[in-house]
């Protein structure tokens, strides 16, 4: 049985379509993650899996519980993350943490076992009122509480947005270790270096699915050879490749430039020359593999969207 | 480009001339903000260049704001001296805010005003003449493409349009530098490089860039960066010599290992 599944979700705001017919599934012990920018519709998913959000049209279930018919269920089921902090403020880190037990009907010890690692981090902070935390502290907290009555799955929205680099990966560490206590775990993020840590990600945008698969599937299905180039002046490189006819899309990506061109057979000789006519200093290029976020530009320009043009 | 110099554009030229005579946009020098016991800034140095772009890095919490708030006058430091644009920071806050542009991700535009009244509004606000916001408005809502929304809500413009209208407009008075904090937080891969490619522009066109991000492969895009960790900068190079340094070939690791010893951590 699957874990999640979701079956041609619509949701619409006004004239704003939120979620398109999205369809996806999510396997028991997976680790899936909702890879894609604000306004993607990723919440609006998260909300109607939780069941706090009617779907327009559409079915889903979690768990095998139909999140319109058995919102009962799944509530029991599930621990929830949202993108806000959205524990009690002037609760303190042990007051919220038995609140949340309370209220599912277990205790702090009873699940002990579970948030025992997350736990000890803030442990020392006992006493401290939530909205006196750290931006880090915070989020282990509000992890704790979606996990105190151990549910079979965790949907977490967007935990990283806006924390550093160190808390970021931190936090990967914390999600392998539940995924490993058999936890399903939905999770989002906007940042593409932390689509490589999930077992299958769906990429989205403007409400619809782009792509699902694992990350190397999905960088496998990269239709063309990737190539990266940089020079003393890099903008200037930027510039001079775009006017090349013989590009196809040229972006910045790092301290290279990544680029395809439109002919089939390309190789590395080909493209070095093609670039090194534009006469630059300190000029290098290279064949690369293309990452998740390079897939996931394609599959926004195959939708139509221009790169070189900053127009509409 | 320049035109319709004000009497109080062509004082603040001479300012900044007099002062700035070597071609730095920003110097700081032992920079210090105290709150109580709590030392925010400790003593920070560093200058940057006309025309560069200067990332500022560091962990949540590492001071990052309250050197930028100083930076921008809108607040005094404890000790320590610094110059933006040729203006003292303790002395000279209004001329600073008058050479400079700024514009956040939490905060950029009114989304109750059309873009043009967005636009209007801000430069005004930075004492543009009413002929020269009615040139470089049309101006730039053509360059942006947006002639169809130039009367609609800006609470109506997708999000990444949002930013790439704000930085625009943190630009419309053509300041000496502009403060980006956290410019493409939640923006998709195309957009965020769309705004990179008018970064590079404002760079070219001269004008200084002072930028924040969590992304690491923006880092990347900055000539030069600098890393805060508990109040102090403790790495300053342009992204090749730190991965040189750390031995490492992406800008994600250099942070790690640099903040992973933080002591401290923001609200």
């Amino acid at each position: 049985m699957n874990s999640v599944e979701v079956i041609n979700i619509v949701k619409t705001y006004g004239e704003v379509k939120a979620v398109k017919n999205v369809s996806f599934e999510v396997a028991k012990g997976e680790l899936f993650g909702l890879i894609g920018p604000d306004g993607a519709g990723k919440t609006s998913l998260f909300r109607v899996l939780t069941t706090l959000l009617l779907a327009d049209s559409g079915t889903a279930t979690v768990e095998g519980f139909d999140v319109v018919k058995d919102y009962r269920e799944i509530r029991n089921r599930v621990g929830y993350m949202p993108g806000r902090f959205s524990l009690y403020q002037d609760l303190t880190v042990e007051e919220n943490l038995s609140f949340f037990a309370t209220v599912f009907g277990t205790t702090i010890r009873e699940n002990y076992d579970l948030i025992k690692d997350i736990y000890e981090q803030i442990a020392p902070f006992n006493s401290r009122r939530a909205g006196k935390l750290s931006g880090g502290m915070k989020q282990k907290l509000a992890l704790c509480c979606a996990l105190i009555h151990k549910p079979d799955v965790l949907f977490l929205d967007e935990p990283t947005t806006g924390v550093d680099v160190v808390s970021r990966r931190e936090f990967w560490e914390m999600l392998n270790k539940l995924k490993k206590q058999g936890i399903t775990i939905v999770v989002s993020t906007p940042y593409m270096d932390e689509a490589s840590l999930c077992d299958r990600i769906a990429l989205i945008q403007d409400g619809t699915v782009m792509s699902i698969n694992s990350p190397d599937r999905i960088v496998k299905n990269f239709p063309k050879t990737l190539f990266a180039a940089k020079a003393n002046n890099i903008y200037k490189l930027l510039q001079d490749l775009r006017r090349n006819s013989e590009m196809e899309s040229c972006y910045a990506f790092g301290e290279y430039i990544h680029f395809t061109v439109k002919a089939d057979d390309a190789d590395i000789v080909r493209i070095s020359q093609i670039a090194e006519r534009e006469n630059h200093d300190g000029l290098e290029v290279k064949q690369v593999i293309p990452g998740i976020e390079d897939c996931f530009i394609r599959l926004t320009l195959d939708s139509g969207q221009k790169i070189m043009d900053r127009k509409k | 480009m320049k035109k319709n110099y004000s009497n109080e554009d062509l004082h603040s030229e001479q300012g900044a001339t007099i002062s700035g005579q070597q071609q730095k946009a920003i110097v700081c020098n032992g920079l210090t903000k105290q709150f109580g016991s709590f030392r925010a800034v400790d003593n920070i140095s560093f200058d940057v260049n006309e025309g560069e772009i200067f990332g500022f890095l560091g962990a949540n919490g590492a001071g990052k704001t309250t050197a930028m708030r100083i930076l921008c006058g809108l607040s005094y430091p404890t000790s320590g001296e610094a110059t933006v644009a040729g203006f003292d920071v303790y002395k000279q806050q209004e001329r600073i805010k008058k050479n400079i542009g700024y514009m956040s991700q939490k905060f950029s535009l009114y989304d109750n005003l059309t873009l043009l009244e967005n636009i209007e509004f801000y430069g005004g606000v930075y004492g543009v003449s009413r002929s020269e916001i009615k040139i470089r408005s049309s101006d730039l809502i053509s360059t942006l493409g947006l002639q169809k929304e130039a009367h609609k809500l800006v609470s109506e413009l997708p999000l990444g349009w949002k930013q790439k209208l704000a930085f625009s407009v943190a630009i419309f008075h053509r300041p000496k530098i502009v403060f980006l904090d956290e410019p493409t937080g939640g923006v998709d891969p195309v957009t965020r490089r769309q705004f990179w490619d008018m970064i590079y522009e404002a760079a070219a066109n001269g004008i200084t860039v002072f930028v924040t991000t969590h992304y690491m492969d923006e880092a990347e895009y900055c000539n030069r960066i600098s890393v805060m960790v508990d109040g102090r900068v403790e790495a300053l190079d342009t992204p090749a010599n730190l991965k040189k340094q750390y031995k490492t070939n992406s800008m994600n690791d250099v942070f790690y290992e640099l903040a992973r010893g933080a002591k401290r951590a923001d609200n």
